[in-house]
């Protein structure tokens, strides 16, 4: 797989599947057993994680928050709050935030550091319906503004950003990958969400030759073949 | 009233107390407390390797403190035993080897008190130049890797992830950690080290807002408990290490006082 300057590739798969764990790969923060990762030399990276336990004896506002690992002036920094919805939590202690505003706020960060390459942990968990699109919109913005490459992983197995450039389905391999259906062809999606949701969101067809079995093996076609002749 | 050497131990009280404020709040973000620890009880064998070989003390300690923590971080990620049991073997065994080595050398007779509880008023010119020599280099090297110490403090996966050489910062912070136990092993003992290290900064805790803030208000109360402290001791004859730490206590239990106006503060935070 791959994410080129300007791409958002999605990443689903059930829990346990390997999605994080492709995604700190990429970033390197976890090293590769086998096979290799390949970045562009001096990429400029942002990571919004899946998780991030504070430790409550950290005085730690939004906006020191926001310069963890880099520097910028309060004019760049009011924009990127701006962006993500959150001016209002300038001020506030990031142990106090809700889920959601947490969220914001880790997308905050990640857009003030202009990435080149940005990778996204389930971004929009704990937001609303309305916030998640309104994220994605976002991060289409932010793509089409920095020509950002971008790795999004998705928490959802069906619905995922209709700007996606490439569907990439995990369960310890690549199960199968490619471009997400339009919402203008899905009226299954429009009957379960409504019209007017249906701006920032795509289906996903899975188009899979295999199975997983319960203790792990896979079971293709060709081997499903072979077991019914026995 | 102020006699020379009581000059001498406020200012090299002082000293330690500026280093001591920042990375004891480094030690409290990073439940570290132990960490701490372990190190000052490791700087009994430093000082009694320290005599054995005829080094300078000072150095011996610090030699030792970077020995033991580089050994900790081996045996975390080789062992199977948590963190907490390696730091109480480390802790409890490099002092009783200490204490042994020291015992095997019946020519030196070691004042055992002044190096557990410390020996303020014995200080040296010579002290001072190193306190404050590498007191400065310390805050010189913290302030040098403050932002990716800080950034790998919140979070190692996003700083390794975004470039902030986490590990760099987690190198120099333990030879900076070794660094201020060495200086500060004459001012208040290695028994009361971790003291030092962590009362100024739970109490700085409940003023500041931001890391920066709490790390300066640290190191001011530090300063404070070491004058106070030392004030008492001149005053009422106490030991002077276990006096700066009493002091710095009293201070923390002023700060947990509820004041009316900080009480509203804290409404709102929660």
């Amino acid at each position: 797989m791959s994410v080129s300057r300007g791409e958002i590739v999605t990443l689903i798969g059930p829990n346990g599947s390997g999605k994080s764990t492709t995604a700190k790969l990429t970033l390197g923060v976890l090293k590769t057993d086998e096979g290799k990762v390949y970045r562009r030399p001096n990429l400029r990276v942002s990571y919004v994680p899946q998780k991030l336990d504070l430790n409550w004896t950290l005085p730690l506002s939004v906006t020191r928050f926001l310069i963890l690992t880099n520097r910028a002036s309060n004019k760049q920094i009011e924009n990127a709050l701006a962006l993500t919805d959150t001016l209002h939590l300038a001020n506030a202690q990031m142990r106090n935030l809700s889920g959601g505003e947490f969220q914001r706020v880790l997308l905050a960060r990640a857009i003030l550091r202009s990435p080149d390459f940005l990778v996204l942990d389930e971004p929009v968990q704990g937001v609303d319906f309305n916030g998640e699109i309104a994220l994605y919109k976002l991060i289409e913005d932010i793509r089409n503004k920095l020509n950002c490459g971008v790795l999004l992983i998705s928490h959802d197995l069906h619905v995922v950003m209709s700007a996606t450039d490439k569907v990439i389905c995990l369960n310890g391999h690549v199960c199968c990958s490619g471009t997400p259906a339009t919402v203008a062809s899905s009226d299954e999606f429009k009957s379960l969400f409504g019209k007017q949701t249906a701006l920032g969101l795509a289906f996903y067809q899975h188009r899979h030759d295999h199975e997983h079995l319960p203790d792990g093996r896979i079971l293709t076609a060709s081997v499903a073949e072979e077991n019914s002749d026995v | 009233m102020f006699d020379d050497f009581f000059v001498r131990a406020v200012i090299g009280g002082i000293g330690v107390a500026l280093v001591a404020g920042p990375l004891g709040c480094f030690i409290i973000w990073r439940r570290l407390a132990y960490f701490g620890d372990t190190l000052s009880h490791s700087a009994l064998l430093g000082v009694a390797l320290g005599l054995l070989f005829e080094l300078d003390i000072t150095f011996a300690v610090f030699g030792i403190s970077i020995v033991v923590s580089s050994l900790l971080l081996l045996l975390q990620r080789r062992a199977s035993l948590s963190s907490d049991a390696l730091l109480g073997l480390l802790a409890h065994s490099t002092l009783a080897v200490g204490l042994v080595v020291l015992a095997f050398m019946t020519w030196v007779r070691v004042d055992l008190m002044g190096f557990l509880f410390g020996d303020i008023l014995a200080i040296t010119a010579l002290d001072l130049v190193i306190i404050w020599g590498g007191g400065l280099g310390v805050l010189v090297l913290l302030v040098m890797v403050w932002r990716s110490l800080f950034a790998a403090t919140v979070s190692y996966e996003l700083a390794t992830a975004e470039g902030a050489k986490p590990d760099r910062a987690n190198v120099i912070f333990m030879i900076v950690m070794a660094g201020l136990i060495a200086v500060s092993m004459k001012i208040v003992g290695v028994l009361l080290i971790t003291a030092l290290l962590i009362i100024p900064a739970a109490t700085a805790r409940r003023f500041a807002a931001s890391p920066e803030q709490m790390a300066v208000i640290a190191a001011i109360i530090g300063v404070i408990s070491v004058v106070l402290g030392l004030r008492g001791s001149l005053e009422w004859d106490t030991p002077a290490g276990p006096s700066i730490v009493v002091a710095a206590l009293i201070c923390f239990l002023l700060s947990v006082v509820p004041i009316p106006r900080l009480k509203i503060n804290a409404k709102n935070r929660a």
